[in-house]
């Protein structure tokens, strides 16, 4: 079933759709129900356009799953597939966002409200906690990349300098510390 | 008001195009520039809109088009989103068509295993910061440290232990 791509190209509407979706079902991480639709469901791509697309969004500045929506939009209908793609994705979890934003405005002088949102910040902290272990994980044996990590840790949350100066010094060091070793 | 919209296009158009490693590595950016340059709101305000992002669906940059409502209503939402997806999303559309030519190219792997310590350090450095603006309370550190423990130990689901975290604190647990 991975072998081939399974289906002609989808239609603009299509894409908008078909994102729509994801975008409205995806709680707390849309990668792998990305994933399901592209390749299993819509058999959009094959498993290995798949990962292959996602190494590039995942290379280039930007959320991995809005870059993949224009990857994909892009690949099968150019720039009217790009935006059908990416505004289907955003659309309604903007509008719930900013539905929750009004709520939230309007009665976070509640005690109750206030508490509540106490804890889910607290857990929402967790959340990114967790996330920061697991991407660090793969660095432990590699002096390097744990001094690179631990000066972006120092630089952006303790002396909270600017992220343009930090990115320019670090994102090159970085690079090179790796270029020389993999030569 | 044209003031904050040009500010917003600003801010998130540098977000845009600095988010190596996805929209979590430039929150604490973020943060500095809506709660201490602009003050537009405070930092726990910042740490709740974050909380409120990641319990809706979708992609989990949602605190963009949030912090546009807030700053400029309507024509906030407009200006941030198409600024923090703007620049990426055209960057990625130049990128598809030369990507592959560059696949056997040392300097892409090269670019590649560089970048991932940098994205560990500053998803690592929006964690301190965020938890740092998220839990004034040692009972709210708690639910922090309970959250992160489940959340890299098990494999329930981030909506549930969003969930744990709001009940905890509505039932007073955390409350100085």
């Amino acid at each position: 079933m991975d072998g081939s791509a399974r289906q002609d190209a989808p239609s603009t509407a299509g894409l908008f759709l078909g994102f729509f979706q994801l975008g409205l079902t995806g709680f707390g991480g849309v990668l792998p129900l990305a994933r399901r639709m592209l390749v299993e469901r819509r058999g959009w791509l094959t498993a290995e356009q798949f990962t292959e697309l996602l190494g590039l969004c995942q290379f280039l500045p930007g959320g991995n799953i809005i870059n993949l929506s224009v990857a994909v939009g892009m690949k099968f209908r150019g720039v009217a597939g790009a935006l059908a793609a990416i505004l289907g994705l955003i659309a309604a979890p903007t509008a719930v966002v900013i539905g929750l934003g009004v709520i939230y405005d309007r009665t976070q002088d509640d005690p109750h409200i206030r508490h509540l949102f106490a804890g889910l910040s607290a857990a929402a902290a967790g959340l990114l906690v967790s996330l920061a272990v697991k991407l660090a994980r793969p660095l432990r044996r590699s002096a390097a990349g744990l001094a690179i990590a631990a000066l972006g840790v120092v630089a952006v949350a303790v002396l909270r300098l600017p992220l343009l100066p930090t990115m320019l010094v670090l994102a090159p060091l970085s690079i090179a510390l790796h270029a020389r070793r993999a030569a | 008001m044209t003031g904050d919209l040009a500010a917003l296009a600003l801010i998130f158009t540098q977000l845009s195009l600095l988010a190596f490693g996805g929209g979590n590595t430039v929150l604490p950016e973020m943060q500095r520039q809506v709660v201490e340059v602009h003050h537009w709101i405070t930092a726990s305000q910042f740490s709740a809109m974050f909380a409120l992002a990641q319990a809706a669906p979708g992609p989990n940059m949602m605190i963009v088009p949030l912090i546009g409502w807030h700053v400029a209503g309507f024509p906030g939402v407009l200006v941030s989103s198409l600024a923090k997806f703007g620049p990426s999303s055209l960057l990625t559309a130049l990128a598809l068509h030369v990507w592959n030519r560059f696949q056997d190219r040392p300097w892409r792997n090269a670019v590649r295993a560089g970048l991932a310590p940098v994205t560990a350090g500053l998803v690592a450095a929006s964690a301190v910061v965020i938890t740092g603006a998220s839990a004034p309370s040692w009972s709210l550190a708690l639910i922090v440290a309970g959250v992160a423990a489940a959340a890299t130990l098990t494999r329930l689901h981030p909506l549930i232990l969003l969930a744990a975290g709001g009940c905890l604190g509505l039932y007073g647990i955390g409350q100085p």
